[in-house]
């Protein structure tokens, strides 16, 4: 995964709770079996609305999505956090999230950065009297600039930690493969088996 | 110390102890007991194991059925989406690669992964449970910790058999009292829902107790459990009781003989202590439920089916109140309409929520003997190969087939319209599946989520409808709850 410090963009004001991972890419493009190229999905049904946030100049070349509580809610999808990496985004901001989507960010180096609902509402403000104002995430910090708005966000210290240095989990886990195999001799015989398999 | 059921599980699979404590703390490694495949949600992640050269760790605990892409007509005919078709035999592919049990269409042992996972007998009390699919919080009416999780951590648990997973804190749901005839578990979990809210749980696993809980079947069970991501909780789950024994029996990978024995010693234990606190208490009372409808574009957006489409100054929280302005657009609804006046184009009942064999049953009791509205569409979608023949045995598919419903092959089907049974734009549908997300059933699809009877009843009077609104209403005995 690629290492996140900090980042500057266009900020994208998305007035709107509970965007779910249905609207960010819905079910017709999950049937891809690549892991890119979905650029073309993120809010496909919304794009189709030419007053949709990212129809309109500058913001459809943002990179901090700046959104409200409960963003990612729904399916499980990582499709939608490949989505909003392939359009560009590098970052969303929102005062909470769904645990899946934000555990789905953290995997692929997507910044979800919680950030107080109220801050939220000034850097909505800020972005569309200044539509084009860069934002600045810096991850050392735990800061968000918006013109002369700071703010603090929270991401959990493990998450951040890992962001930082751009580590790969699963190269992590198999450090303690010992531990793993020493917990597999203590499983109980009468936890299932998938294999052989039995039908009724 | 004493702990919630949640505790138990969580502790009883810890591998390896994150490092540091407070906000330095790592997440704990725990052990995953059985890793849910299908074909959407990982075609990437062996993809990536391919390309890392590492093997799948323990091909015996896991397994495969084609769900979300499959068609519910014609299935022995190749599937005619070549999206569609790449991606069931790339699952195919993939699991033959790698050594992993299948059930593809035409099996009998084919159909919605939740479905499938607890009627095999592999979904058992005090499991650790994921797949790549958020509604595997099902799983948890069984007593197991049961997670959707992403396709990174799909690729992670096939390399790892192990989870990297942050703490939680703990919700008990309090559910007491008594269903009245016509109220069923699917209206306790969108009453929950529309009471805590889609970000009410988030960060906890929730606990379903009380006297209207133990009542419950575990198919209805199954139901609660199955919606606690619509309240953004990690997780749901009921504790095990005899209930729950009796079920296991006799399934294909239940234990046997001395296990059996070895095992039930163990689930006794998976109850939260009597002196052991949650961080967060919720009650809701059983005798006073009614049927429960969504009428806006969350599952949070609810109310009862006697109530009016709600107006948006009513709410005031400002997102809410914008939320509910959107969703009324959306819906092509009127605030103050009453939820009964609204006529729907298209019933759909199935998806992991209501696709069992008692869901089937308790739709089927409603409409025996009566006429569907004949501009109702009315889709039935058995859960699995499995359910479908049980319904057939029992000749609950000619029930449906007489009243004028369309018999389908199991699948996910219309809930998410990832195969060609999706809503036209504009269509209205009373759904008995879990999200009435914007464009979730099909593009400009509207959805109100809805139980099984609210669903057969609302097919024969065509507008939104309860068991009781029928003429003539059946005798409250006939109508079949969710007990065990």
């Amino acid at each position: 995964m690629e290492k996140f410090t900090k980042h500057t963009g266009i900020g994208v004001p998305l007035r709107q709770s509970n965007v779910d991972t249905d609207q960010i890419i819905p079910a017709v493009y999950l049937k891809r079996i690549t892991r890119t190229g979905f650029e073309d999905a993120l809010f496909s049904a919304w794009r189709k609305d030419s007053s949709f946030i990212l129809n309109q100049e500058p913001f459809n070349a943002g990179s901090v999505l700046v959104a409200g509580p409960d963003f990612g809610t729904g399916s499980s999808r990582e499709h939608a956090v490949w989505a909003l990496k392939d359009y560009g985004f590098k970052a969303v901001l929102s005062s909470r999230f769904a645990d899946i989507f934000r555990g789905n960010s953290g995997k692929q180096g997507l910044l979800a950065a919680q950030v107080a609902q109220d801050d939220i509402e000034l850097i909505w403000k800020e972005l569309e009297n200044a539509p084009g104002t860069q934002v600045t995430v810096d991850l050392e910090s735990k800061t968000v600039v918006c013109g002369n708005i700071v703010a603090p966000f929270e991401i959990d210290d493990y998450t951040r930690w890992r962001l930082l240095e751009g580590l790969d989990d699963i190269g992590l886990t198999l450090q303690h493969e010992a531990d793993i195999t020493a917990y597999e001799a203590t499983r109980p015989s009468f936890k299932p088996k998938t294999l052989p398999a039995k039908v009724s | 110390m004493a702990k919630t059921l949640a505790e138990k599980v969580w502790d009883a699979h810890v591998v390896r102890k994150g490092d540091g404590v407070g906000a330095n703390a790592q997440p704990d490694l725990l052990f995953i007991d059985l890793h849910l495949v299908h074909e959407v949600t990982s075609p990437q992640a062996f993809e990536g194991l391919r390309l890392a050269g590492r093997p799948l760790r323990r091909p015996d605990l896991t397994i495969a059925t084609e769900d979300h892409n499959t068609p519910t007509l014609d299935i022995d005919k190749p599937i005619a989406d070549l999206t569609s078709r790449t991606q069931i035999q790339t699952l195919r592919n993939n699991c033959a690669e790698f050594g992993v049990r299948l059930h593809s269409l035409g099996d009998a042992e084919q159909g919605i992964v939740h479905v499938v996972g607890p009627q095999l007998g592999l979904t058992q009390p005090g499991m650790t449970v994921v797949c790549g699919d958020s509604h595997t919080s099902t799983h948890g009416a069984f007593g197991a910790l049961a997670m959707g999780i992403g396709t990174s951590e799909v690729e992670h648990v096939m390399a790892t058999q192990t989870l990297s997973l942050k703490p939680f804190k703990t919700m008990a749901i309090n559910v007491e009292g008594t269903l009245r005839p016509g109220v069923t578990a699917k209206d306790i979990i969108l009453a929950v829902i529309a009471k805590i809210g889609t970000g009410g749980g988030q960060g906890y696993v929730l606990e379903y107790r009380g006297s209207a809980i133990r009542a419950l079947s575990m198919d209805a069970r199954m139901t609660i459990c199955n919606m606690s991501i619509e309240a953004g909780a990690r997780a749901g789950m009921v504790a095990p009781d005899e209930t729950t024994y009796a079920y296991m029996q006799g399934r294909p990978h239940a234990p046997e003989g001395a296990d059996w024995d070895a095992a039930v010693e163990y689930w006794n234990t998976l109850k939260t202590d009597d002196d052991a606190s949650f961080d967060v208490e919720v009650d809701l009372d059983a005798d006073t439920l009614e049927p429960f409808v969504t009428w806006g574009t969350n599952p949070g957006q609810g109310v009862s089916l006697s109530q009016a489409v709600p107006f948006p100054g009513d709410f005031g929280d400002e997102n809410a109140k914008a939320a509910a302005e959107r969703a009324l657009q959306y819906m092509g609804l009127e605030a103050g309409t009453p939820m009964k006046d609204i006529r729907v184009d298209t019933v759909f009942l199935g998806s992991c929520t209501n696709s069992r064999i008692e869901d089937l049953r308790a739709a089927a009791d409603i409409i025996r003997g009566r006429e569907k509205d004949p501009k109702v569409r009315m889709l039935v979608v058995p859960g699995s190969a499995r359910v479908r023949l049980e319904a057939e045995a029992e000749g609950l598919d000619r029930v449906f087939k007489d009243f004028g419903a369309e018999w389908r092959f199991a699948g996910c089907s219309m809930c998410l319209g990832m195969n060609p049974d999706q809503l036209e734009p504009g269509e209205r549908c009373a759904s008995t599946s879990n999200r009435n997300f914007e464009g979730r059933q099909g593009k400009g699809g509207r959805t109100h989520l809805v139980s099984p009877v609210v669903a057969a009843a609302t097919a024969v009077r065509g507008t939104l409808s309860s068991p009781s609104d029928l003429d003539p209403a059946p005798e409250s005995a006939a109508i079949r709850t969710d007990a065990a």
